[in-house]
């Protein structure tokens, strides 16, 4: 019987060989990842006794959850994190304003194919975008990972996701997963490593590839894999500049289940309150009054995701009444975009820009909702109260191209392509 | 390990996520587990946190603890000193952040579908003994498979910060 990929990956981090379905091995991650959690997270590890940090290069931290800082609580938690940046030197620290920890990471050359990265954030699936095994984990873990450079994982089953078919041109990657999570289910993934395969997933840019890996935490995922290509080599070129070795499934591996999916005839989708698996095509959530429609985030605020909106939104103006936030995902999103002219394309049709990080999606600063207001977001989560209130408001997740065209009409309205 | 006596609170839902357990809106904010302890559950039921009292437990759906890694949405239960969570099934995350932190999560479907089954289950008196994973509770008898290998290593050794702890003094 072959290996599936993460079979590969957990043997070639481990060091032991064969490793089975189940079984619990201890694993050396290439970088744990954390941000603004990690105030709380240096507590705990300095509870734990060590005198150092396990590797000051292979902790990486951005902040990035609550930039900048609305109050004097959380900016005392910047604080905290950048005196223990400098007293155990660690090297891949990422200030206020240079992006979201999962788009920062790969920008920076920091994730390696085929290797295991712990995050203390459940959306580290990420980079899994990138030929790796992006693991989340709680604060706990990533103190305990920081003292010691491992820890125990269950290798888990697999399931292979083969997406073919060329897509309608207003139906986006973002719509393609949202889909395949509204047929799998908000738990139909648990404890599994998905891995996506077929021409669809070949023609997709690195950008689609991480809103795929990124939304698969929301069908419970362990984590969810794209194997190394020359999407992924091109985009790695200049910025991870080591030897690397590309894994692969093995042609007679064993799954758990393999799901196939043409997206031929799809359609776009939305994610409707308050669960991520609640998706329905777009045209039956149509006429919903939206209040703020938010582009940003780890699941779609890269260049292309702006990038569509702002040619949906060129000379036009967004409905009277409604608010569009802006938040590119990093500073290198943010000076692209500032060089194609997509800012001042979004600002003019009544955008607000925002320093490169979260935002409201989270909750907890930057935009939050009002009571009974309704937001239309390209995030990746939309539970009751995920935007920072509960009373009466609703969250509804699509494509940065279905936000951008609802923003025109005041509601979500389906987009037809140009 | 002691059995554990309390009552039970019924969370009738699957899918009770991070957010609904703990508001992300005090997730940057430092406190104590008994400040945790008053947000649980909040946005599902105002004060939700009055209603458990020590060694009390959770019974919810599927999925319990699906959504972000935030591990305050384990803490706050044990800031409540709560007995653990009965559920159907819980997500990986959620799971792992509960031995970490050595809190009991338990899934045993039969005993929440005879649970949700009954007009008046709320309150009802539980024992559970963790160590021989047999819940007691209405006259009847349930058994779940209890922690083995490296998971009860670190729950025994009261969460992973504890063993962590254990484990660089020993290097
Ligand atoms: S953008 Fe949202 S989902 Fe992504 S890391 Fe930030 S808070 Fe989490």
């Amino acid at each position: 019987m072959g290996k599936t990929l993460i079979q590969k990956i957990i043997e070639k981090n481990s060091g032991k060989r064969d490793v089975k379905t189940g079984e619990i091995v201890f694993v050396k991650p290439s970088i744990v990842l954390s941000h603004d959690n990690s105030a709380d997270i240096s507590k705990t590890f300095e509870k734990m006794g060590p005198k150092k940090v396990f590797d000051p290069s292979k902790i990486f931290i951005a902040l990035d959850h609550e930039v900048p800082p609305p109050d004097s609580k959380k900016a005392l938690n910047h604080s905290i994190i950048r005196e223990f940046v400098k007293k155990y030197g660690i090297v891949n620290f990422f200030d206020c304003g240079e992006g979201i920890c999962h788009q920062v990471l790969p920008e920076k050359g920091l994730v390696e194919p085929s290797t295991v990265v712990f995050g203390s954030d459940s959306h580290t699936t990420t980079h899994g975008a990138f030929g790796a095994a992006g693991i989340p984990v709680g604060r706990t873990e990533t103190a305990s990972l920081w003292a010691l450079g491992e820890t125990w994982l269950k290798v888990p089953e697999s399931f292979k996701i083969i997406i073919n078919g060329e897509a309608p041109k207003n139906v986006f990657p973002k719509d393609v997963i949202l889909y395949i999570i509204g047929k799998i289910g908000a738990d139909g993934a648990t404890y599994i490593s998905v891995e996506f395969t077929g021409d669809y997933v070949n023609r997709m840019s690195i950008g689609g590839r991480m809103t795929f890996c990124n939304l698969s935490a929301e069908m419970g995922a362990k984590n969810a894999i794209i194997p190394v290509d020359d999407v992924t080599r091109s985009f790695l070129r200049g910025r991870f500049n080591k030897e690397y070795e590309p894994l692969y499934a093995d042609k007679d591996a064993e799954y758990a289940k393999v799901i196939e999916i043409d997206v031929s005839k799809l359609t776009p989708q939305v994610s409707k309150p308050h669960k991520v698996d609640n998706v329905s095509p777009a045209s039956e959530a149509r006429g919903t009054k939206i209040d703020l429609f938010f582009l940003g985030t780890c699941t779609n605020g890269r260049t292309e995701d702006l990038e569509i909106a702002a040619k949906i939104l060129k000379g036009k103006k967004i409905k009277a009444g409604t608010r569009l936030l802006v938040y590119p995902a990093s500073k290198e999103v943010l000076l692209e975009c500032l060089d194609k002219g997509i800012i001042k394309t979004l600002v003019e049709a009544g955008g607000e820009i925002n320093t490169p990080a979260c935002g409201p999606c989270l909750g907890a600063y930057g935009g939050v909702l009002a009571p009974n207001e309704k937001a239309l977001s390209t995030a990746n989560r939309n539970f009751k109260g995920r935007m920072g209130c509960s009373e009466n408001t609703e969250v509804y997740l699509a494509s940065p191209a279905t936000v951008a065209f609802s923003a025109l009409h005041g509601e979500i309205t389906e987009y037809q392509g140009d | 390990m002691e059995k554990i006596k309390g009552k039970i609170h019924i969370v009738k839902e699957n899918d009770v996520n991070t957010d609904l357990i703990y508001a992300g809106k005090y997730t940057y904010e430092i406190l104590t587990p008994e400040e945790m302890g008053k947000k649980t559950l909040e946005d599902f039921e105002k004060d939700y946190y009055k209603k458990l009292n020590v060694n009390d437990f959770i019974v919810s759906g599927t999925n319990f603890g699906c959504g972000s890694s935030r591990e305050q949405a384990v803490t706050c239960f044990k800031g409540l000193k709560s007995g653990g969570i009965i559920a159907k099934s819980f997500s990986r995350l959620y799971f792992r952040n509960a031995v970490n932190k050595a809190l009991l999560v338990i899934e045993q479907r039969e005993f929440v579908d005879y649970i949700f089954s009954k007009e008046n289950g709320e309150n009802l008196d539980i024992e559970v003994d963790a160590e021989n994973g047999v819940i007691l509770c209405d006259g009847k008898s349930f058994k779940f498979a209890p922690l083995s290998g490296q998971a009860k290593e670190i729950f025994d050794a009261g969460g992973l910060a504890e063993y962590t702890k254990r484990k660089l003094a020993a290097m």
